[in-house]
């Protein structure tokens, strides 16, 4: 199998969607010639041509609204957004047509797109490209929002989510768009959808956590279990709808759960999660759970930005905290 | 180098551009030039004549429901109706048309049916279900976001070599909107089967034309995105037709898009939520009047001997039957189960939210 970087197996997972479904069609800023600007694309104009490989005017409202059109008429528009900061004049199209056009025409029209953007902070960018908000998004009825967390699963979910009927945002964490390789075989194979990836089993305590601070997550396991602490540690993978299920049966088992987000806190999908095991899993709590998340402040300029972010000290920190709650 | 100092009067002008207008019945009804060809054939004439003549009156019964508390909030196309049936009978069936509120007479003009219409407008989704074609776009309320749509579908249209039309319809307001500016943009650099239909009814809510742009006029617009733009007189339903009949025959045969600027007046309310009296003069409406649409084209039937008294009070009659007939199978329609609000939001309700649906489900039926 062939090792590959995140944004490498995105590359791979669109050509292969691509080579597979002639509806696939591509469309964003500076995705044709110059493969997009963390060159998920590249190639794919060479090998697609131009009108399924569209590079578009500089209109972000325009992406979300021709993936809208194009996927009402049975195409599958797999939009991309240069970075999550120019996500939001497409919030409109998002919320009022994407999400609802499958339900406002009672099934009669659908909306098969997927919109793509990088997702998070961490790379030195400037201002308004570190925008992780994925909380927004997965308050919106009718949406799924995915986030892959290593190559096997951006290329596995990528597929899966063009091949869904339904509209998808697909998040990647930019932060680890090259920072994790993976052996990732083009089978053509998707992962499922709506379902949450234990990716280490525990008994002492469950980090759940998405995108690339799964990254720190799977760190601080490790250094958790120098100290003799058995983490759980659970990439969520897709936020919305998510899987509820995996969630409880472990905090059932472990009884004690720390929440990581790069993400502001207040309103957080943390948040969500929190409340979830309070509903549905008190009684097996062993320690109330704790969010390990970004602060509620503007992500910061590059200086700053390290600051912000949860790091595998603080996370280590609250499982430490909850393991020793009595 | 020259030593000469230029003034701006010397420098070359790079390009000129021309908005025509186009009108071929007069507020009086006379005729002005030659009509196009289709004006020939009085059948048709007759059959624009009728649809405008149902739609006002299936309007204002809409709007008596809602003043009798059995339909919500409805948007009025009181004056505007030569636009949107214009338009609508240009189309073909296979075309796909991406209408706003206030375009329920093109939904009738291709099928949909009167109940479904008022279920709509009643809050019941099902129907935008419509008989109409399926691949048609329900009508859009945020305003000019559908135009988007549009050049997502025109896309799809060209990508697949299909002979089709996308036609978005859309108020003057929406021209201020970057949605709409952004679609025309796109539409321009790719040559797309798309056609734009402003009806510049003068008011957005209460906000006259004037505060909504400085252009000269609406179809201007058109011109910066690389295609033309015309005004019609949106109170001739034959001039209206003939513009979309061009735009949509130039779409179908790989010319690209177009823009047309219907010029009408809004005599209605906004909605029946808004009072018009509040920001403006009742004798602005009431000069208004004298230019609507019904009446135009009835006066130039009755002078082509086409049309007389008795038709009209046969065809008033025969509206109020059907629009009648409409309004009993809506009101007969029943409420659907609570838990059918999880319908169709998904193509298959992920297991996360079934339990939310139960539990609708078990409360209601408790």
């Amino acid at each position: 199998m062939p090792e590959m970087t995140l944004v490498e197996a995105i590359n791979v997972a669109l050509a292969r969607a691509m080579g597979e479904d002639s509806n696939v069609v591509l469309l964003g800023e500076d995705i044709g010639v110059n493969g997009g600007v963390f060159r998920a694309t590249v190639g794919l104009q060479q090998r697609f041509g131009r009108e399924r490989v569209i590079d578009t005017p500089l209109a972000e409202t325009l992406i979300g609204g021709l993936c809208v059109g194009m996927a009402a008429q049975g195409l599958r528009p797999v939009g991309e957004i240069q970075f999550m900061g120019f996500l939001y004049p497409c919030i409109d199209q998002l919320v009022n047509h994407a999400s609802r056009l499958r339900h406002r025409t009672q099934g009669r029209l659908s909306c098969p797109m997927v919109l793509r953007t990088p997702h998070g902070a961490g790379i030195h960018a400037p201002e308004h490209h570190s925008e992780s908000a994925e909380a927004m998004l997965a308050h919106i009825p009718g949406l799924r929002v995915v986030m892959p967390s290593s190559p096997e699963r951006a290329y596995g979910l990528l597929l899966a989510s063009i091949r869904d009927p339904d509209p998808v945002v697909f998040l990647e964490p930019t932060r680890i768009y090259r920072a994790v390789k993976g052996q990732v075989e083009d089978n053509g194979e998707a992962l499922p959808l709506d379902v949450a990836f234990v990716l280490r089993e525990g008994r002492d305590v469950t980090l759940i956590s998405w995108g690339a601070m799964v990254k720190e997550t799977l760190a601080a396991a490790e250094e958790l279990a120098a100290g003799n602490l058995d983490a759980e540690v659970i990439d969520l993978a897709t936020l919305k709808p998510y899987d509820e299920e995996t969630i409880l049966a472990s905090v059932s088992k472990t009884g004690r759960c720390v929440i990581v987000h790069e993400a502001a806190r207040t309103g957080g999908f943390g948040a969500e999660i929190a409340a979830l095991i309070a509903e549905r899993a008190l009684l097996s709590l062993l320690a109330p759970p704790l969010r390990v998340t970004g602060y509620d402040t503007i992500i910061p300029l590059p200086r700053l930005e390290q600051h912000y972010m949860p790091s595998i000290g603080r996370i280590v920190a609250a499982a430490r905290k909850v393991c020793q709650f009595n | 180098m020259t030593d000469q100092p230029q003034t701006d009067e010397d420098l070359p002008v790079i390009a000129r551009f021309e908005v025509r207008r186009r009108a071929y019945l007069a507020p009086d009804s006379t005729v002005l030039g030659s009509l196009p060809r289709f004006a020939a054939d009085t059948n048709l004439l007759i059959a624009l004549y009728r649809a405008m003549v149902l739609a006002r009156t299936f309007d204002l019964k809409a709007v008596s429901l809602q003043r009798t508390g059995r339909l919500g909030t409805y948007a009025v196309a009181l004056g505007q109706e030569g636009v949107a049936i214009g338009v609508a009978s240009a189309m073909l069936a296979d075309d796909v048309l991406l209408p706003s509120y206030r375009d329920n007479a093109a939904f009738l003009w291709r099928g949909m049916k009167m109940e479904e219409l008022l279920l709509f407008w009643g809050g019941d989704e099902r129907g935008n279900l419509s008989s109409g074609p399926a691949h048609d776009f329900p009508c859009c309320i945020p305003v000019g976001s559908q135009a988007p749509h549009a050049v997502g579908v025109a896309y799809a249209f060209k990508l697949r070599r299909q002979p089709r039309v996308a036609v978005c319809l859309f108020g003057d307001g929406a021209t201020s909107k970057g949605d709409v500016w952004e679609a025309m943009n796109f539409a321009g650099v790719w040559r797309l089967p798309v056609v734009f239909v402003a009806n510049n009814n003068q008011w957005a809510i209460s906000v006259p034309l004037g505060l909504q742009t400085a252009s000269a006029t609406l179809a201007q617009k058109a011109i910066a995105a690389g295609f033309s733009g015309e005004q019609v007189d949106g109170n001739d339903v034959i001039a209206v037709r003939a513009a979309a009949e061009k735009a949509i025959a130039a779409a179908r045969g790989g010319e690209g898009p177009s823009f047309i600027e219907a010029v009408t007046y809004r005599l209605g309310d906004h909605t029946t939520a808004d009072d018009a009296a509040r920001y403006r003069a009742p004798e602005e409406v009431q000069a208004h009047w004298k230019e609507e649409p019904i009446a135009r084209l009835r006066t130039y039937l009755v002078s082509q001997k086409a049309w007389g008294k008795s038709e009209e009070e046969q065809l008033a009659a025969e509206c109020q039957e059907r629009v009648e007939a409409g309004v009993a199978r809506y009101l007969a329609m029943g409420t659907r189960a609570p838990e059918t609000m999880f319908d169709h939001l998904y193509a298959e309700l992920p297991n996360a939210y079934r339990g939310q649906r139960d539990e609708i489900k078990r409360a209601f039926h408790a």
